[in-house]
């Protein structure tokens, strides 16, 4: 009678589960990934509202204003003074007029935290009314009516 | 001598290497996750606000005058009353503050009174929609004290600017939104 010793060998465990949760995984990311440039400053809290709806259609051109606590407003990254704001507006409503756009036309999507005084934006308001800007979207978190 | 031959007998297992590619799946997978990026979604108010300019000839009868929404606020800046015109809805409402548990200060005083103000609203504007209603011509001139929050600003909006009726469908109230000019801080 023979008898034969079992080696000890390496035990591996099934790792094919585990890949298949890993590409699981990938694919979820993959679907859900949202490569456009979406203008939300992380310093501002916007208001709920439970009217506030997405836009049927996407603007086209829109200039978007967040407006800090303080009342500070950034464009395109630049944080701007209202006397700052107030010639930067005016210098892109001549940029629109030139291109034969009238400034009624462009909405100013304006994403101001909910703790802002209602003086900064009534100024920001004139201020933009004083470039000639008039169309206006004050935006605020969609809230699901209970 | 005795010759092996590797004959067509032998076969050679072929393993594949999963670990590269195992590798490179987390690889991907942390990629992903580093982008991926909650965005939640936001909803507008579209307000067409030229700067004032002064109805023209006589007011015509069958439209509203326009309607003057004065929010008052106390010294930090919370909500206190809401009046339009002569009609009060609301004094002396107490400061609910932000906290961990309710980030935005919900205040269930502050819902009922803009919901009173909302019910006021229907009943002025009427059941009609179109073109040359009372609804269509509306108007609300919003007057905040200097230091509101903006969160109360759009609430009133929010109360003012239509409701959802049972088949959750938005029905408008007020289209023609506008602010009062500021008024310096006391």
């Amino acid at each position: 009678m023979r008898i034969q010793k079992k080696k000890s060998g390496i035990v591996e465990g099934d790792l094919t589960p585990m890949i298949d949760m890993t590409f699981q995984l990938i694919a979820f990311f993959m679907v859900l990934i949202n490569f456009t440039k979406v203008e939300q400053d992380q310093r501002i809290l916007i208001p709920l509202s439970e009217m506030a709806k997405p836009p049927e259609t996407p603007y086209e051109d829109p200039i978007t204003l967040q407006v800090l606590e303080d009342g500070k407003v950034i464009l395109r990254g630049m944080t701007l003074s209202m006397d700052a704001l107030r010639s930067e507006l005016i210098t892109r409503r001549q940029f629109y007029q030139a291109q034969g756009v009238q400034p009624s036309d462009i909405v100013l999507i304006i994403r101001a935290d909910k703790d802002l005084e209602a003086q900064h934006l009534q100024e920001l308001i004139e201020v933009c009314q004083e470039a000639r800007f008039i169309t206006f979207a004050l935006r605020a978190q969609a809230e699901e009516s209970t | 001598m005795k010759v092996r031959k590797q004959g067509a007998g032998v076969q050679e297992e072929i393993q594949l290497q999963m670990t590269p590619m195992i590798d490179i799946v987390f690889q991907l997978l942390v990629f992903f996750i580093m982008l991926f990026k909650i965005v939640l979604p936001e909803g507008d108010f579209n307000l067409k606000m030229p700067a004032g300019a002064p109805r023209e000839g006589a007011p015509d009868p069958d439209q509203l005058p326009p309607m003057k929404l004065h929010l008052f606020s106390h010294p930090s800046g919370y909500l206190r009353g809401i009046q339009l015109n002569e009609k009060s809805f609301a004094s002396n409402l107490p400061i609910v503050e932000a906290t961990d548990k309710n980030p935005y200060g919900e205040n269930p005083q502050i819902d009922n009174a803009f919901l009173a103000l909302r019910l006021h609203l229907m009943g002025v504007v009427g059941t009609d929609r179109g073109p040359n209603t009372r609804q269509a011509t509306a108007e609300v001139e919003i007057d905040p004290d200097p230091n509101l929050k903006y969160q109360h600003i759009i609430q009133a909006i929010t109360a003012i600017s239509g409701f959802k009726d049972e088949s959750k469908k938005t029905v408008k109230l007020i289209e023609k939104i506008k602010f009062s000019k500021r008024r310096p801080t006391s």
